[in-house]
């Protein structure tokens, strides 16, 4: 791998124009991701997901070199019906497509040539790797006490061109004070056997408030690691909704920092996996000044060959008196070959709190079933039922009803 | 000569190198061969024994220290503790009561303990109590009439080498992890329990634990063996505080349940913690696993860990066995600068195995307090089910609680169920308490025992009193 990543960053360095100061930066975070190479099960954050043996296994060996020299066409067909949106196209991990037709040009503020300056001391490889190949970086400003009036939707397309590739893509958003947005991150591919690896960081000034809704719903064969760092000033208000059900494996990390009072965070998740899928949500919460407030729940079901993982990880500064931090994890296993791993933590150094957890496991319940069959339903309506009715508790969870049901609509649930 | 004969060579001028003196009897510092060797031949082990300690030796030398812990330490030198001494002689031992710590006595006032026990909790000469490795050396004649074998562990090697032979290192390979290992290379003495098919130990066995020479760290190993249908309720340590020079203790125990048998292990630990500044105090690294190994059997542990600066422990079950049942009761408590990381595993491998895992985790002053746990249901262990409930409880904002379980389902017709809470003592309640008279740290004591209720219970009666009024007492001066 190491000889491959080397000669594919020359020719990276070689075709694109990047200052010198840039190419620097790029060799260290380069050298930094090759000292340690992709995570392995070592590693307490990766136990459960041995990330280097997946990549082995189901794609061998990475190519790291993408050429964005061609303009790949954008398929509308992707896009998503019945409800007005702003977009942002990403094919291949090249943006192909910027529109906000809908808001005022002068409130929102798209910085195609931000430099991304890794501030997150933490020594995730991933992210070396992202700082060391992201060609581009687009930095989104939503101005002060601007909200936007329809969602920004985020398609993440790949195509049949590529294959055995690592591709990195990065967007940094800023919310100044009172102002609002709701992205949807919507995933379609084409292609098979690819790294996927995103990076996104959120920066909320007071008030302001991010919805955001990732949803990984259509069958592929890629490998997708998404790393999310949110700031959070006083007052604002995250909310983080993720669909893992796509991919053949998916992690998703969230970092959350309350640095501002009476700022919260919300994360639910749903995992609906299948036949050899493995997926992973992480998250961490850091309340690190006084009444703030998080809230996880994350729920589970599982078929045939399947494992989720959570991990997840709550923590109270000593200063963060009156915190309030809840995190839920519930899983349905549908068949003796599926796994469930959860680790959740609390880290808590303040003692005016309230801070719990729960984790659940199990099969289906029988009685309800019997229930449900006694009064009509044959044994796959009503466990089918049952699912829903355990799935739509997270997507209620959803505070903008427009998409809410949009959600409702893809995932074919029903009230 | 070849090599080995030569080894004996050396050893015997190991042996007449040193005090005849049998009360000075030391190994010389530092951990290598020769050392294992004396330990062994002072002890007149087989060669059999030898050569597991020389097994376990060979691995411990590829080992690394772990560090994943919560709780850091100042790195140990392994080379400079004496591992292994006999106890010391009369002459240092402090000669009656008035030469002890005020401090101490008035513990042992406040718990309630014997004057003639406080005498020998101290190494002090009075009568034939002293020579006494175990409390239950009297009881000895009445569980030799039920055929139990209740002797110290050098002693099983010489008269039940057998039994030894068979389980020794069963539970706990001499593969393990770093301490474990290092404890089936050096280990000088412990308990050794055996109770015959179908018989009920009419009694409860307890041992107090003793360091008795300077700087020798302590290195227990335990074996707790239960025969088809039998049961045994086993109590180690005492309330009362144990002072000691030696940082180290790293002890093994293993429990074997076999088919209906059932073994309950109850521990109150209150070593010397450190001052209040945390200094000094005892390492409390301890490997505890039972392993129920037949169908219906069942392992419980009960732990009240107040003491030692740092405690690092997990008493685990392997329910191997169909229907087997695996408990966890634990209470900790952590003040001043002391710090804790315990919790469990429950490994599930059998059928319809069920497992209870209830911690009380208390953090007051400087302290820290980690309940890291493992539930593991394999996919062999259908019908499983778990129910783990951890709560900590904080006093002040410059203490941790951290709770960091680990589950893993692999079998879909078992159930998990996990729960964790972190508060602080309400005000009301605090209020309430006061004004029926309680002084603050009487209330506090009050509301903790409540808090730890559900484990207390779980304590032979004995000890539950005892405990009860050792919860209070660790937590003085916590209250401001």
């Amino acid at each position: 791998m190491t000889e491959q990543i080397k000669t594919d960053f020359e020719k990276i360095i070689k075709t694109s124009a990047f200052s010198e100061k840039d190419v620097e930066l790029k060799k260290m975070y380069l050298n930094k991701f090759l000292e340690t190479g992709f995570p392995t099960r070592k590693l307490e954050n990766w136990k459960f997901s041995d990330l280097s043996q997946i990549i082995k296994k189901n794609i061998g060996e990475l190519s790291f070199y993408n050429d964005y020299s061609f303009t790949n066409k954008v398929d509308t067909s992707i896009f998503v019906e019945g409800i007005e949106h702003n977009k942002i196209v990403f094919i291949n991990g090249k943006v192909e497509k910027v529109d906000f037709t809908h808001e005022d040009h002068d409130k929102i503020e798209i910085n195609d040539d931000f430099k991304f300056v890794n501030r997150l001391e933490d020594d995730n490889s991933l992210i070396s790797l992202n700082n060391a190949f992201t060609n581009k970086c687009y930095k989104i400003t939503v101005k002060k006490n601007y909200t936007l009036k329809k969602p920004l939707v985020v398609y993440h397309s790949t195509n049949n061109k590529i294959k055995s590739k690592n591709f990195n893509l990065k967007l940094e958003f800023q919310l100044e004070q009172n102002s609002s947005l709701r992205l949807i991150d919507l995933f379609n591919d084409g292609s098979e056997n690819n790294f996927i690896n995103i990076f996104y960081n959120f920066d909320l000034k007071e008030n302001a408030i991010l919805k955001n809704y990732k949803i990984d719903k259509a069958q592929n064969k890629n490998i997708r690691y998404s790393y999310n760092n949110i700031e959070q000033d006083n007052n604002s208000v995250s909310e983080t909704f993720v669909l893992s059900s796509g991919s053949n494996f998916s992690k998703n990390e969230i970092n959350c920092n309350l640095k501002g009072e009476y700022s919260s965070a919300f994360v639910n998740g749903i995992f609906s996996l299948n036949d050899g899928q493995h997926h992973e949500i992480r998250t961490i919460i850091n309340h690190l000044v006084k009444n703030t407030k998080s809230y996880q729940l994350i729920k589970s079901v599982l078929g045939k060959n399947s494992k989720s993982a959570y991990q997840g990880k709550i923590f109270v500064d000593s200063k963060a008196q009156k915190t309030d931090g809840y995190q839920l994890s519930k899983a349905i296993l549908l068949d003796e070959t599926s796994e469930f791993n959860a680790k959740p933590e609390l880290e808590i150094y303040a003692d005016d709190v309230k801070c719990s957890h729960g984790s659940a496991s199990g099969s289906l319940d029988e009685n309800s079933i019997f229930y449900l069959m006694s009064r009509g339903l044959n044994y796959q309506q009503s466990k089918e039922l049952l699912i829903n009715g355990f799935l739509l508790d997270v997507v209620e969870k959803i505070t903008d009803t427009e998409i809410k049901n949009l959600v409702k609509n893809m995932i074919g649930l029903k009230e | 000569m070849d090599k080995r004969e030569k080894d004996i060579e050396k050893l015997k001028d190991y042996k007449y190198g040193f005090s005849t003196d049998i009360e000075n009897i030391r190994a010389p510092k530092g951990l290598n061969e020769d050392v294992i060797k004396f330990i062994s031949n002072i002890k007149k082990e087989p060669k059999w024994m030898l050569d597991f300690r020389l097994k376990a030796f060979e691995r411990f030398k590829q080992l690394k220290e772990p560090n994943w812990q919560k709780p850091k330490y100042p790195k140990i030198d392994y080379q400079d503790l004496y591992y292994y001494s006999a106890p010391k002689s009369m002459n240092d031992k402090p000669k009656s009561l008035d030469e002890l710590d005020p401090k101490l006595l008035e513990t042992y006032k406040k718990l309630g303990i014997p004057l003639q026990e406080q005498a020998r909790l101290n190494g002090i000469a009075v009568d034939a109590v002293f020579d006494s490795v175990s409390v239950a050396t009297t009881f000895k004649d009445e569980l030799t009439k039920q055929g139990i074998i209740f002797c110290s562990m050098s002693e099983a090697i010489q008269k039940h080498p057998d039994l030894v032979k068979k389980y020794l290192g069963t539970v706990i390979p001499t593969t393990d992890h770093f301490f474990a290992t290092l404890n089936s290379a050096v280990f000088t003495d412990g308990s050794f329990v055996y109770i015959p098919e179908g018989i009920k130990c009419p009694m409860e066995l307890s041992t107090y634990f003793r360091i008795n020479a300077s700087e020798t760290g302590q290195f227990e190993r335990t074996l707790i063996i239960a025969d088809k249908g039998s049961y045994v309720s086993y109590l180690e340590g005492c309330t009362a505080p144990m002072r000691d020079e030696n940082q180290l203790h790293a002890a093994n125990v293993e429990l074997i349940a076999l088919e209906d048998a059932e073994i309950k292990y109850s521990t109150v630990q209150n070593w010397y913690p450190g001052d209040e500044n945390g200094k000094g105090g005892i390492y409390n690294f301890v490997t505890k696993r039972g392993l129920c190994k037949g169908k219906n059997s069942k392992i419980s542990w009960t732990q009240v860990e107040t003491g030692s600066a740092i405690t690092w422990k997990y008493p685990s079950c392997i329910l191997k066995g169909d229907n087997s049942i695996g408990e966890f009761y634990s209470i900790a408590i952590t003040n001043n600068h002391q710090k804790a990381d315990t919790g469990t595993k429950m490994i599930h491998l059998g059928k319809n195995t069920k497992s209870k895992i209830i911690s009380k985790g208390i953090s007051a002053g400087f302290s820290d307090m980690t309940y890291r746990g493992l539930v593991d249901i394999n996919s062999k262990a259908k019908n499983s089910s778990n129910y783990t409930q951890c709560d900590s409880l904080l006093m002040g904002n410059k203490c941790g609680a951290h709770t960091v379980p680990y589950i893993k389902n692999k079998n879909f017709d078992s159930n998990i169920a996990h729960e964790a809470t972190t508060s602080k003592i309400s005000e009301e309640q605090l209020h309430y308490c006061q004004q029926r008279g309680l002084n603050p740290e009487e209330a506090v004591g009050l509301i903790v025992n409540g808090f730890c209720k559900e484990v207390l219970q779980q304590l032979p009666m004995e000890f539950a009193v005892e405990a009860q009024k050792l919860v209070g007492i660790s937590l003085e001066g916590s209250v401001g």
